[in-house]
């Protein structure tokens, strides 16, 4: 018995220490909670957790004792015929009881948890400091627009560290899922449903997001990433993308060629892009908006890296990046002009929002490359 | 030897065709009414669904053994989960237990057959045939590919062209047909067939779990025949249900499809309580403990399940008062669970435990379905299941409960009824050597799927992030794959190895409680000689030894001859099959939008249903009180 409650013991702490340990940290783990409505789930998961322990103990014990105490020792055992009991009222009774404590002991704090996480926030009457963001789930990826700042952009949500960022969710064709693990916990992206979700993160930081709802195709690739920087950083960010229109395209002839070639090539029938033209607005709002392309970390829903390389491979054949997305493939399999024409769309689009030619090739990987 | 037929003139029929009255021969498989033969049909059709599911859901985790693997493309997945969700709930999982009830629901109540012969067999019928046609979609333009739930608006027509869809839909809305025929046959047999004496707090528990569960399939059906209609009529007759460019709200699917689709999830859960509630007792020599409770905990869970479908919208964004409250009543369905599970332990507590291969599918049970039951309840947390919800986590718990819970008891009710229903026995030691294969198998491929979901992976997606500590987990569940397929080659080798080479099984191999143990191994076509009588709970073991219960001794029952002029066998009959395979053209018609064909198949069914109104009795008497056992029985 004594070795019994040893070896209970021993099976708790590894519980204790593969739950504590650093061993499910991770950029898209919801054990690794890094703002307050994470934290909040994980405290209630931890909870159920624990709960379970003397659950399983009293379950899996007690049969377990039974098996080995009742068991049929030999043939003429197993003829035996023992007492034919029908049930024990006393005890059914308070087993039922039992149960029910337990699920009381649950459901407190679950309510409690669901006030304080889902409670919809007045978007008419938010405080300051607040964020409001609007996201719209497309066929495979996300748009974000700050309709308090005028800024539209895709697959990176850039938040400011320690405030309240509230996501007005939308979809435009099938449902989707928003889903920042280390942040909140999911919410669907539903056509002709008005959904919404909250959270804060305590820290700058980037934490990654997946669409957690099977909307076909791409899905598996249909990523983003939540930025969180310190308000400094925030700040220039907002800057940076409330200039874009008005920013020079750089004097590198490269990027120049660049330029052209983004409108010969039809990128801009899709691809909004803000200073493209001075005052002329090009692409369509149902395409993913390359505003200030050079301060993403990601290409392609956060499935790349935005390095030169990484992109150069993306506009060179999408399809092997990211199976059946919309992007077309510009140029046939022995073009002799891609490799050049590539390397000119990705200097171009790697310089959208970098003051110069020179600091472009320092800030590949954006702003927030150092994080 | 054999029971002389002696053909008493029958009423003549007016039926184009005259009721057969074959016994052998595959023809006498088409038009068998016997509820026994079209148990083992039912039976044998799903291990064959059974097989599909499982090949399909081996090359999903060869596909994600490793990220960014390209054993599959990312449609192909879709179709590969697809299909695994769909065949395992509606052709594998569920099928198997209507296939037990066919079998052994009658011979527990001590009846001759189930109420309407022949409907069962149509609803058999119908199921093969909705089967068959869904997985023709292989060949003709792809699988359904929409996940078993089918969420809208991805099943719309301009999101969703191809013809896959179309085959989920209607194929669903036919075998959804032979479903509710099957239970309504269930409940007016259980209702009104039982041996004389059997009250209803006499009846056994798997056929009291099946009643409950055909009352739920009564009312879980019908809203998803409902959608499954809107959808047809959206993508045949370009209605507008589900179509979000009009204003359509794609949210009333999931509404309409929980409705059903809780449900349903103990349609194939209770049975499979049923099964375990008669195989513990059975090897611990004892009395279900607790039986009352057992019962009323099952009903209790028939109409709980109707009350907690939003559990599975926590996160569409229904409020907070909405998912407090299904939180609430989803926390409210544990207790009957695991009063339920209390009382199996208790059942073994006291016995004599034996340990048949039956004995060891019904504790692995316990303790996977107690896990589930755990994982259940964490997910029934809202704010926990904003993170779980669509991830591994949901798919570990419902493996947990309907592979480690409800394929375990039926798999431990294969071991207990094999003998009965073929007459020979399995062997104990391969049966024990794939048990050890299978359950831990099953643990390695679904436990790590916790700590994937736990870790961000969401479901549904060909491939996952690598450096995110989703390898590990993903590579040992793909590992666990394996370990489970050498338990389940080994449990299909069993049963061949049974069938051909099985030692005689006796009518009574486990010293069993129930009345199916009664009678022969198998049972004679018209299942007892003569009608049980009953006097207690365990009518049979109260039979064998009839001072053991109560402490004094039960009175013998004095079963009675049924009839005087002998046992009326009623013909076979050749309409159900053909109303059943009448919607194959009627489904293929709808597809592909050919009314002629759909038209024709209509007719067929009408003039079928004429034919089967007016076909007559036929049939054949057996001699009164028969004592002699029929061809191949052994006592």
């Amino acid at each position: 018995m004594q070795a019994r409650r040893w070896r209970l013991g021993g099976l708790l702490l590894a519980a204790t220490l593969l739950l504590a340990g650093c061993e499910f940290a991770g950029p898209q783990s919801a054990l690794d909670p890094q703002g307050p409505v994470a934290q909040a789930q994980k405290d209630i998961f931890l909870w159920t957790f624990w709960l379970s322990w003397p659950v399983m103990i009293g379950v899996f014990g007690t049969l377990i004792f039974a098996i080995v105490r009742f068991r049929a020792k030999n043939a003429s055992d197993a003829k035996a015929i023992p007492t034919q009991t029908h049930g024990n009222t006393t005890l059914e009774i308070t087993m039922t009881v039992v149960a029910t404590v337990i699920v009381v002991l649950v459901a407190v704090p679950t309510v409690r948890t669901i006030f304080a996480t889902e409670q919809r926030v007045d978007v008419t009457a938010l405080e300051p400091g607040d964020v409001l963001v609007k996201a719209t789930g497309y066929q495979w990826w996300f748009k974000f627009e700050y309709p308090e700042l005028g800024i539209t952009t895709a697959n990176e949500l850039i938040i400011p560290a320690g405030r309240r960022v509230v996501v007005e969710l939308d979809s435009a064709d099938v449902l989707h899922s928003f889903w920042v693990p280390n942040l909140a916990g999911k919410r669907d992206m539903i056509p002709n449903n008005r959904n919404q979700v909250w959270f804060v993160a305590d820290q700058p930081g980037t934490y990654y997001g997946q669409c957690a709802e099977l909307c076909l195709g791409a899905h598996a690739y249909m990523r983003f990433r939540v930025i969180a920087e310190d308000d400094a950083g925030f700040d220039a960010w907002v800057a940076a993308f409330q200039g874009a229109a008005d920013q020079v395209v750089q004097a590198d002839p490269l990027v120049q060629r660049g330029q052209q070639l983004v409108a010969q090539k039809g990128c801009i029938g899709c691809h909004t892009i803000d200073g493209y033209y001075a005052n002329v607005p090009v692409g369509n709002p149902d395409f993913p908006n390359l505003t200030n392309f050079g301060l993403r970390t990601t290409v392609g829903a956060a499935v790349l890296d935005n390095t030169p390389e990484n992109l150069a491979a993306w506009l060179r054949d999408p399809q092997a990046v990211k199976p059946t997305n919309r992007m077309p493939t510009l140029w046939v399999v022995d073009d002799p002009n891609a490799d050049e024409e590539i390397d000119a769309i990705v200097a171009y689009l790697l310089s959208l929002g970098v003051p110069d030619a020179a600091s472009a090739a320092l800030a590949q990987g954006g702003l927030h490359g150092g994080q | 030897m054999a029971v002389s037929k002696v053909t008493v003139a029958a009423p003549a029929g007016s039926g184009v065709f005259t009721r057969p009255n074959w016994d052998a021969g595959w023809l006498s498989w088409l038009t068998t009414v016997d509820h026994k033969r079209l148990g083992l049909l039912y039976i044998f059709t799903s291990f064959l669904f059974m097989s599909a599911a499982s090949i399909e859901a081996f090359l999903i985790r060869l596909q994600l053994a490793v990220p960014n693997n390209t054993v599959l493309n990312p449609d192909a997945y879709n179709q590969m989960f697809t299909m695994h969700g769909v065949t395992m709930v509606f052709l594998a999982i569920m099928p198997l237990g209507i296939g037990f009830a066919n079998y052994f629901v009658p011979l527990q109540i001590g009846a001759r057959d189930l109420a309407f012969p022949r409907l069962n067999a149509f609803g058999y019928w119908i199921y093969a045939v909705g089967g068959l046609f869904v997985y023709s979609s292989f060949f003709l333009g792809g699988a359904p590919d929409a996940g078993w739930f089918a969420y809208s608006p991805l099943t719309s027509l301009s999101n969703n062209p191809g013809n896959g869809t179309d085959f989920y839909m209607i194929g669903l809305f036919v075998g959804g047909i032979g479903t509710l025929v099957t239970a309504m046959n269930l409940i007016v047999t259980i209702i009104s067939m039982r041996a004389p004496g059997m009250t209803m707090m006499r009846v056994p528990v798997f056929t009291w779990m099946m009643l409950v569960t055909a009352f739920m399939i009564i009312f879980a059906f019908p809203p998803l025949t409902i959608a499954l209609f809107q959808v047809i009529m959206d993508r045949t007759f370009g209605t507008l249900f589900y179509v979000p460019q009009a204003g359509a709200m794609p949210i009333l699917w999931q509404h309409l499809f929980w409705i059903f689709g809780h449900p349903e999830v103990y349609i194939i859960v209770l049975p499979a309580f049923g099964v375990i509630s008669e195989v513990i007792p059975t090897f611990s020599r004892k009395p279900l403990f607790g039986y009352p409770v057992i019962i009323l905990s099952g009903i209790f869970i028939g109409f709980m399940g109707f009350a907690v479908w939003s559990h599975h919208m926590f996160t569409t964004g229904l409020g907070p008062v909405v998912n407090t409250a299904f939180a609430l009543t989803s926390f409210v369905i544990g207790i009957p669970t695991g009063i339920k599970i209390f009382n199996w332990v208790g059942t073994i507590w006291g016995g004599k435990v034996v340990f048949t291969t039956s004995m060891l599918y019904a504790i692995s049970f316990l303790i996977t379905f107690t896990i589930g039951g755990i994982t259940g309840i964490m997910l029934a947390v809202p704010p926990f299941d904003a993170q779980a919800q669509d991830s591994y986590f949901v798919v570990a718990h419902f493996h947990y409960v309907m592979g480690g819970g409800a394929l375990m008891a039926f798999f431990a009710g294969v071991y207990y009824w094999f003998p009965k229903m073929s007459g020979k026995m399995m062997d104990e030691r391969i049966g024990k050597l794939g048990f050890w294969f299978l359950v831990p198998g099953l643990h390695l491929i679904f436990f790590p799927q916790h700590i994937a979901g736990l870790m961000g992976m969401p479901r549904r997606t060909q491939t996952y992030v690598a450096g995110i500590g989703l390898e590990l987990p993903n590579l040992l569940s793909t590992a666990g794959t394996f370990v489970m397929m050498i338990g389940l080659i080994l449990l299909a080798v069993n049963l061949v190895h049974g069938l051909l080479r099985g030692k005689p099984a006796g009518n009574d191999p486990w010293d069993g409680r129930t009345l199916e143990w009664a009678t022969t191994s198998p049972p004679p076509h018209h299942d007892f000689d003569r009608q049980p009588v009953v006097n207690d709970r365990d009518a049979h073991w109260v039979q064998k030894y009839p001072e053991s219960v109560h402490g004094h001794r039960v009175p013998e029952s004095a079963s009675e001859p049924y009839d005087a002029n002998g046992i009326h066998m009623p013909g076979q009959s050749w309409y159900p099959f053909i109303m059943g395979i009448a919607f194959l053209p009627f489904s293929y018609g709808l597809l592909y939008h050919n009314f002629w064909v759909l038209g024709l198949s209509i007719l067929i069914f009408f003039v079928g249903t004429f034919g089967w109104a007016f076909e007559g009795v036929g049939g054949h008497h057996l001699p009164a009180g028969g004592h002699a056992h029929p061809k191949g029985a052994r006592s």
